[in-house]
């Protein structure tokens, strides 16, 4: 794998990044009413409280939308690379790359789980691979030692 | 209040400079071409400018302005945020500014070397960290404008069985009306829906290269001033009938992924509504529209927004011949973004203007009233002309 930019932070947004190098996918929560947010932000816009705690996602979701940008071509992108919008199980969305599969097995709706991947240039980000059992899933297809994948 | 704005001031002057590929002159000079264009036009001086708005992202200074142009003193100032968002944004602050006496008149101004200086499409080629608004989306290839939009239409698609033939159009009647206005880059050279069908995928499969609006380099200006003193310039008053800028819950810029529904442009349709309230008309008021076209696909999600025709229903009503002179509503006469050329939406001001004036390269007949849309995906704004 070559290199991805590492994503900037601020004090905001720093615990989700410093999740996704311990390999756990963090959701920030308000710790008065619960109502669960990303990406981060200070404020619940719920009930406007400040004070907030991060849990962790089960790692598993579906596919809300997904697409395969061509042109430019930046380096370290496979030409048919895909970039999806995932809603998690808890209900928040991010979005990120959809890997082990291919554009043509690739589906809105499918179920995916997460995986962390290691790039070159120590840059550690959260992939969704199809859910165990799904089209090139995690639990069909054979654990790439170099990836650090763990779920 | 809003009410108190509708029809109190006027458009008197636009002026533009050439659009390019590479203008081969800095963007303080374009301003400087532009703003003196649109003077001229309404038969007014720097002397009497008192009043400057233009877009945040733009870099000539209002005081550069003052410098070049000869402006004796302003007494308003103002930036409108969200790229092509602002667009008709700086008319609506320029008219709460001429409807309140806090001046008399203000010109707004957009220019830039988008294609030959800085590329909204291609800076990321050059990034060498990561900017924090593109940090969850940048990692992971999400990298240019055309991949943000694409993400939020695929769900649109989605939703309503949308294909990208069903962008076509959009595409072909830019262009078709682009090749009789001698002022676009591409006059003279028309698409059919056969050529939008052959490019190259950009974002693949929802937006071809001829979804996606050209780059330019350019400037436009307009001279917004009291419809009371339009009257008594040299060309018919282009009067703000309505005005409004929208902005709503968990947007981003561009990049909006988190609403419950990603089917449509709410911040358009907030405009759309003040739009329609403020002015007292509907959708079957208006003669001919330009409707901001960055990327095809949320042109059809505008005309839903805005209430030409229902949820879903655009694939169906936005066809060539609905959107094409004699059609039910005739857009972007001088061939919008894709055609014309990528002035951050400014030159849909200005064509919003001839059609007024009726003095349009593809001019329509008996229009009344105009609607002119910003930019897009984005925190948005929107007018409504009409004669005085």
């Amino acid at each position: 794998m070559s290199g991805r930019l590492a994503p900037s932070m601020t004090p905001d947004t720093a615990f989700f990044w410093e999740g996704v190098r311990d390999h756990r996918l963090l959701i920030q929560r308000c710790t008065e009413c619960g109502t669960l947010r990303h990406p981060p932000r200070p404020m619940c816009p719920r009930c406007t409280s400040l004070s907030w705690e991060a849990i962790e996602a089960s790692g598993r979701g579906t596919v809300l939308s997904f697409v395969m940008p061509r042109h430019p071509q930046f380096p370290g992108f496979d030409e048919r690379f895909i970039v999806a919008l995932v809603e998690l199980e808890e209900g928040t969305r991010l979005v990120s790359n959809l890997v082990g599969t291919t554009p043509e097995e690739a589906s809105i709706g499918m179920a995916v789980e997460v995986r962390f991947e290691h790039f070159d240039n120590d840059v550690v980000l959260p992939q969704f691979v199809p859910a165990g059992g799904g089209p090139g899933g995690a639990a069909g297809a054979a654990p790439d030692p170099g990836t650090g994948a763990d779920r | 209040m809003t009410a108190g704005l509708s029809g109190r001031a006027a458009i008197c002057g636009i002026g533009q400079t050439e659009f390019s590929k590479e203008s081969g002159r800095t963007e303080l000079q374009l301003a400087c071409e532009c703003v003196k264009s649109a003077l001229d036009d309404a038969g007014l001086s720097p002397a009497d400018v008192d009043g400057l708005v233009t877009f945040t992202m733009d870099t000539t200074e209002e005081i550069d302005l003052v410098r070049n142009l000869g402006i004796g003193q302003l007494s308003m100032f103002s930036r409108v945020p969200y790229g092509g968002g602002a667009a008709a944004g700086t008319v609506l602050q320029a008219a709460m500014a001429v409807a309140t006496g806090v001046a008399d008149v203000v010109v707004c101004y957009r220019a830039f070397n988008e294609r030959s200086g800085m590329r909204f499409g291609g800076f990321a080629s050059t990034l060498t960290s990561m900017p924090l608004f593109l940090s969850w989306y940048g990692p992971y290839g999400l990298l240019t404008p055309a991949s943000w939009v694409a993400l939020h239409a695929r769900r649109y698609m989605e939703a309503y069985g949308v294909t990208n033939a069903d962008f076509a159009p959009i595409a072909v009647v830019d262009r078709t009306h682009a090749a009789t206005n001698p002022d676009a880059w591409f006059h003279g050279r028309p698409i059919t829906v056969e050529d939008h069908q052959a490019s190259r995928w950009i974002v693949e499969p929802v937006l071809r290269l001829l979804d996606c609006c050209q780059e330019s380099d350019g400037g436009v200006a307009v001279v917004v001033t009291s419809t009371e003193r339009a009257r008594s310039l040299r060309h018919e008053p282009a009067v703000v009938v309505a005005a409004a800028q929208g902005a709503t819950f968990d947007g981003e810029s561009m990049t909006s992924y988190y609403r419950d529904d990603l089917t449509g442009l709410p911040e358009m349709g907030v405009v759309g509504r003040r739009l329609w309230e403020m002015s007292g008309l509907g959708p079957d008021d208006i003669q001919t529209a330009f409707l901001y076209d960055h990327f095809t696909p949320f042109v059809l999600m505008q005309l839903e927004e805005l209430g030409f025709c229902g949820r879903g229903e655009a694939k169906e009503f936005a066809t060539v011949e609905n959107l094409s002179i004699g059609g039910r509503l005739p857009i972007n006469t001088n061939g919008g973004l894709l055609g014309e050329a990528y002035i951050h939406g400014m030159n849909g001001i200005t064509e919003g203007v001839r059609q007024i004036r009726g003095t349009s390269h593809n001019q329509v007949d008996a229009v009344e009233h105009v609607l002119v849309t910003s930019g897009t995906g984005v925190p948005t704004s929107g007018l409504i002309l009409g004669r005085a």
